[in-house]
């Protein structure tokens, strides 16, 4: 059964005078356990479809259909209610609290829970989702304690905390260098792949989108292409044959050491 | 829709992440709030303090002073003219009935001298029947009698601070030889303590000695400069006040229509003028206050507003992760009645100690109402309220698209 369904998708923006077509009919299905990668130049829609998936916003006109349930006329505060339950977001800039540790950050969705969740209840599910992105030692550790790939694994987790149907990643690595996006898009697949979590993400790196399984690409409000990814690269088998992080920072000591070496000798 | 408790907590970690500008905020209630409650002890205290000596100063009491007059364009204060004499008093105590006990007055600021020590204090001549009057008993020897006020006799009575300042705490210095004016009096007694009058003027700090002394010993006049009577019963104060005016107008030549040249006061007007002008004066100070909490109120909302502007992005995430609009009002809407009742709580803690501060340093009487503990609590929830609303309605209006972009 398709996860996401969407028909006839359509977006258009007054700005003054002006309409601005940003969606001019979509239709795409999205099945339970895919990982989807959306791609396309800035300014082609991608957004504002993964903003209408997300539930942040409202499509002009068409039909999105979520978990069987139509919510592209559901009132803001529904839309909310449904971002909470069924939608987990990581941003490219993680978007952590400040000041806030990692643990409070996890639950932070918690608060705005339909139902009453106690405060053990929430902590133990924001450590059982701090477990799975492998950061139960830094529970405690503020956002400016932890490493970018670490702050993205905390958002990770918070977006993890309501097991949701589906996740969206806006970016996820824009801001990070490329091994740690190796390491992020392996938390990512490990998701998809061990806990059959619907997966869409926006990248328009190129490299990213071929973690998953299938990649859409948009371009003037259309999806121009929509095709399954052949050679899925496996983020699980570069990390093992990429030298251990301490082997290269060892290796980067070394180098520096020669080269001052060489410039005191010169 | 969060707990409130759960909101609580957000707001306490929200202010604790920049504390000195949380306490500078608060600052503005806080200095508000300890104001309003400083001003109103202050006007309660005044208020109370004007009761007391009231029921102190002697009941049915009627004054009459001398009237005022100008000088070369100078107007001088009352009792300064020489307009009441020793026959008006006479034909008062003639002619009006219903008077209980009358004293004339005259008085003079002097130096008193005695071995070792002096201490300038006013000089009130005055009859024997004063102490009835003014319900004052003698606390140490006797009152003078009215040998000593026909003979004009050189003897004294002596207030309580001045027998203080003069033979120290709790002595008798009856038999004493006190000097004024080069002359020497005798101390005959010390009054018992009385405190403030009506007027606000510290009775104990005189001397009370036989008016005819003070008229040709001291001063060299003719003239009193003030009567005090009482009259026999409540009912008939206003009765005696104006058969009194009616000897005076009539004695001085007063036409009718034409505007007296004394005053009469009974004591329940000198309460109701002193109530008026504390009245005024609370008023006056707690506008003031006001003003300042407004300030106060001011100062939330401006760092409301920079709070929502630079939390945008996390409002952003907090609605994307499920926060409905009334959540976000009521996060920030709380943090801003969080600072002002803090803010408030703290300040009634300092308006006490403001208050005390007044009480011990400047010897004012202050009485900390709870009416105005829950008026200003109340306030300060109503300002955190009025000026946290604009800034909460700002920030959940937000679109979350919008908020997360922000930069």
């Amino acid at each position: 059964m398709a996860v996401i369904s969407v028909r006839n998708l359509k977006k258009t923006y007054v700005v003054g005078d002006i309409q601005v077509h940003a969606l001019r009919g979509v239709a795409s299905d999205v099945e339970q356990g895919e990982f989807l990668a959306v791609t396309g130049p800035s300014g082609s829609g991608k957004s504002t479809f993964m903003h209408i998936l997300g539930c942040l916003d409202r499509p002009t006109s068409g039909q999105y259909i979520l978990d069987g349930q139509d919510v592209s006329k559901m009132s803001k505060d529904d839309l909310a209610k449904v971002r909470n339950h069924r939608i987990g977001f990581v941003f490219q800039g993680f978007n952590l609290l400040s000041r806030t540790s990692a643990i409070e950050n996890v639950e932070l969705p918690l608060l705005y829970s339909r139902d009453h969740i106690k405060g053990a209840e929430r902590h133990k599910r924001a450590m059982a989702s701090l477990e799975i992105v492998g950061l139960l030692d830094r529970s405690h550790h503020h956002p400016n304690q932890l490493s970018g790939g670490q702050q993205q694994r905390v958002a990770i987790a918070r977006a993890l905390i309501n097991n949701p149907s589906i996740l969206l990643a806006d970016e996820p690595t824009g801001n990070l260098d490329t091994r740690t996006s190796i390491e992020v898009m392996d938390v990512f697949q490990r998701l998809n792949i061990e806990r059959g979590i619907t997966i869409l993400l926006i990248t328009h790196e190129h490299d990213i989108t071929q973690y998953g399984t299938r990649t859409v690409a948009f371009r003037d409000g259309h999806i121009v292409s929509d095709m399954k990814n052949v050679n899925r690269r496996m983020a699980k088998d570069e990390l093992a044959a990429l030298p251990s992080r301490e082997a290269a920072e060892a290796a980067d000591a070394a180098a520096a050491a020669s080269v001052s070496a060489k410039l005191a000798a010169g | 829709m969060m707990r409130l408790f759960m909101i609580l907590r957000v707001a306490f970690k929200a202010l604790g992440r920049n504390k000195l500008r949380t306490a500078l905020t608060m600052l503005g209630m806080i200095i508000g709030v300890a104001a309003v409650i400083a001003m109103v002890a202050l006007g309660v205290g005044a208020q109370e303090g004007i009761e007391a000596s009231i029921q102190s100063a002697g009941t049915n009491l009627i004054t009459v002073y001398a009237g005022s007059f100008s000088m070369g364009g100078q107007r001088q204060g009352a009792g300064a003219a020489i307009t009441l004499s020793l026959e008006d008093a006479v034909a008062i105590r003639d002619e009006v009935s219903g008077i209980q006990y009358m004293s004339v007055g005259v008085r003079s600021q002097q130096q008193v001298v005695v071995s070792g020590q002096n201490w300038r204090t006013n000089i009130n001549g005055v009859d024997i029947e004063w102490p009835q009057i003014r319900s004052w008993p003698v606390k140490y020897g006797s009152f003078f009698s009215q040998q000593d006020v026909t003979a004009s006799a050189r003897v004294a009575v002596l207030g309580l601070t001045v027998a203080t300042n003069l033979f120290g705490e709790d002595a008798d210095p009856s038999g004493e030889i006190i000097r004024v004016k080069d002359q020497p009096f005798k101390v005959i007694g010390v009054m018992t303590g009385k405190g403030a009058s009506t007027s606000g003027e510290n009775l104990d700090d005189s001397i009370l000695i036989p008016y005819t002394t003070c008229m040709k010993k001291l001063m060299g006049t003719q003239n009193i400069q003030n009567m005090t009577i009482s009259a026999a019963s409540a009912d008939e104060v206003a009765l005696v006040k104006d058969r009194v005016s009616t000897v005076l107008r009539m004695r001085h030549r007063i036409f009718p229509g034409d505007t007296d040249d004394f005053m009469l006061f009974t004591a329940d007007e000198i309460m109701a003028m002193r109530t008026e002008t504390t009245r005024t004066m609370t008023a006056l100070l707690s506008g003031i206050a006001g003003v300042s909490l407004l300030v106060g109120g001011i100062g939330i909302m401006n760092i409301m507003l920079v709070s929502v502007t630079e939390r945008t992005r996390e409002i952003g995430l907090r609605m994307a992760i499920g926060a409905k609009g009334r959540d976000v009002l009521l996060q920030f809407l709380v943090e801003a009645v969080v600072l002002s009742l803090v803010g408030g709580g703290i300040g009634i803690g300092c308006g006490f100690g403001l208050a005390k501060v007044v009480t011990q340093v400047w010897e004012y009487p202050t009485t900390i109402s709870p009416d105005s503990i829950v008026l200003a609590f109340a306030f300060s929830a109503v300002t955190g309220i009025f000026f946290g609303f604009y800034p909460a309605t700002k920030a959940a209006k937000l679109d979350p698209i919008e908020a997360l972009r922000f930069e």
